[in-house]
């Protein structure tokens, strides 16, 4: 795609929309009984599409060899952590109404909350150094290490919502198998020589 | 070279260069608006808007008592009713959808008729009720307080009858210490009984104590209408004091028993449900603090009461029993 610009455009509209539905649904009052369920839920669930998303792109970049898809990666991660916030804000402004003296009870109390404000704050870092200055400052290297804290946020997002269902793990098991996927994904690329000599089966005599 | 090629080309042929922004500017618009429409509908699909109110039979005559009455024995809690939308568009019911929004939907057409219940077990008149039957015993209007174990409640005006009445019918034998109840099995009616969210069919279960107590009904429907089908049509238990998923729905058969019955949830997660699962502000759902709940319509939370604020007319059901270990 040479029209990078334009595609980034279009993400970036794109991942706005599910926000302003949700906006303009509350709005009008069409969120259901239980409003408060349902923007903590959707929110909650953007955050782990996006950030699944911004996993996907290394695999399908070395697969299709589609380089310029890491040109989208940086703005599905951020859309991630701005959705994991909004989520995050969701359960102190509403759920706790600010009674933040409550929220140290009410998280030793519901250990998937504890779970999830940890992917949250696993999420600022990566957020902070993802401008191209930060990446410089850090190096590549050491920047792509830190990122790898990415995974570890995916499993902690997907852990947090099978945690907290009651009996039908459907939705939380898809998602953590798109997750196994991409993380055995790199597992192989990584760890697993490429044209390792296929071990013979029988003894050399 | 390219002076070659640029010659080749008369400069009529070439595209004005407003024509060419243009044209790239509406390809632009053009994609942005489509991809807009596709996410759009990509997210309607996935979160349907509420289904439309039931337009259910009303149902002819209805008792209703005089309010001192009604006050101390509980039957009419004076607070502020859940609207019909939100009690019909906010349902647990797994045999239809594990989604509590897409219930509704799911359960449209549910055919409720012909329709029985069979009572059976310990008892000396063992009987089959037709719903025409069970529609004939006195019903009334009970307005309860509806506390759901995930920590969300409702005020609901139910119709029914005690279940006391339907007891007296077929006359339990000595032996009979709790009641079993069961949801109709049948996966061509209830789709998700395809799936194996929860071991099927749903079974509920009551001591024969708590069975008569005149808060415990069936409910045959709620705002002066037949059950919804959403709500467990075309019969269901509804018993206040306990957490709603007690309540169960559709309701086929009923056994008397001499031991204490499986029940669902408790065989899903002992840990988490038992079989009493009182409401109760002191005793927490491993998972989640059951002190306070979320009343549908407000938007603060609110202490949850003792025995879901019926505890003057059951606490005593339950005198000298741990109700730590008998959750």
């Amino acid at each position: 795609m040479k029209d990078t610009r334009f595609a980034k455009v279009l993400i970036f509209v794109n991942s706005l929309i599910p926000l302003g539905l949700l906006l303009w649904d509350t709005y009008r009052k069409q969120v259901g009984a239980n409003p408060l369920e349902f923007v903590t839920r959707t929110t909650g669930m953007l955050t782990i599409v996006f950030l699944l998303l911004s996993m996907a792109i290394t695999p399908l970049r070395r697969i299709t060899g589609a380089n310029w898809l890491v040109n989208f990666r940086r703005m599905l991660g951020l859309y991630a952590f701005f959705y994991g916030f909004l989520h995050l804000m969701t359960y102190v402004s509403f759920d706790r109404f600010f009674k933040f003296k409550t929220i140290p009870g009410d998280v030793a109390q519901r250990p998937f909350i504890a779970v999830g404000m940890l992917t949250f704050f696993l999420m600022v870092p990566l957020a902070i150094t993802s401008t191209n200055q930060m990446v410089k400052k850090l190096g590549g290297k050491r920047w792509s290490q830190l990122h790898k804290l990415t995974y570890l946020a995916g499993v902690g997002g997907v852990l947090h919502y099978w945690m907290l269902v009651k009996s039908d793990t459907r939705i939380p098991l898809t998602f953590g198998f798109v997750l196994l996927v991409l993380l055995g994904y790199r597992l192989v690329i990584n760890y697993v020589p490429a044209n390792r000599a296929v071990p013979s089966l029988f003894p050399k005599s | 070279m390219s002076r070659k090629v640029e010659d080749k080309i008369r400069s009529s042929e070439i595209t004005d260069y407003k024509v060419y922004l243009n044209r790239r500017n509406f390809m632009r618009g053009a994609a942005l608006a489509a991809s807009a429409a596709a996410t759009t509908f990509l997210y309607r699909q996935l979160n349907p808007p509420p289904a439309e109110l039931p337009q259910g039979q009303q149902i002819e005559t209805v008792t209703t008592r005089p309010d001192d009455d009604l006050a101390k024995s509980g039957f009419k809690v004076n607070e502020k009713l859940t609207p019909l939308e939100d009690v019909t568009n906010y349902n647990n019911f797994y045999e239809f959808s594990t989604d509590k929004r897409e219930v509704a939907a799911a359960a449209k057409g549910f055919v409720t008729r012909p329709w029985s219940v069979e009572v059976g077990g310990l008892v000396n008149k063992p009987r089959v009720f037709d719903l025409d039957e069970l529609m004939k015993f006195e019903q009334e209007e009970r307005v309860y307080r509806f506390r759901c174990v995930e920590g969300w409640s409702m005020v609901i005006p139910w119709v029914g009858f005690p279940l006391a009445k339907l007891l007296e019918k077929v006359e339990p034998t000595s032996p009979a210490r709790y009641l079993s109840f069961q949801t109709l099995h049948d996966p061509r009616r209830l789709p998700n009984q395809r799936t194996t969210v929860l071991g099927w069919p749903y079974v509920e279960g009551l001591r024969l104590d708590e069975a008569l107590h005149p808060l415990a009904i069936l409910a045959t429907g709620l705002y002066g209408q037949v059950l919804p089908p959403q709500d467990g049509a075309p019969i269901r238990l509804v018993v206040p004091w306990k957490y709603g998923f007690k309540s169960i729905k559709s309701i086929v058969k009923i056994n008397l028993v001499a031991a204490q019955p499986p029940t669902t949830w408790s065989r899903e997660g002992p840990a988490e449900y038992g079989f009493y699962s009182n409401v109760n502000p002191h005793v927490d759902h491993p998972r989640w603090s059951q002190a306070t709940e979320h009343r549908i319509g407000e938007f603060l939370g609110r202490p949850t009461l003792m025995f879901n604020g019926y505890a003057e007319q059951v606490a005593h059901l339950y005198e000298g029993m741990d109700l730590r270990v008998n959750f």
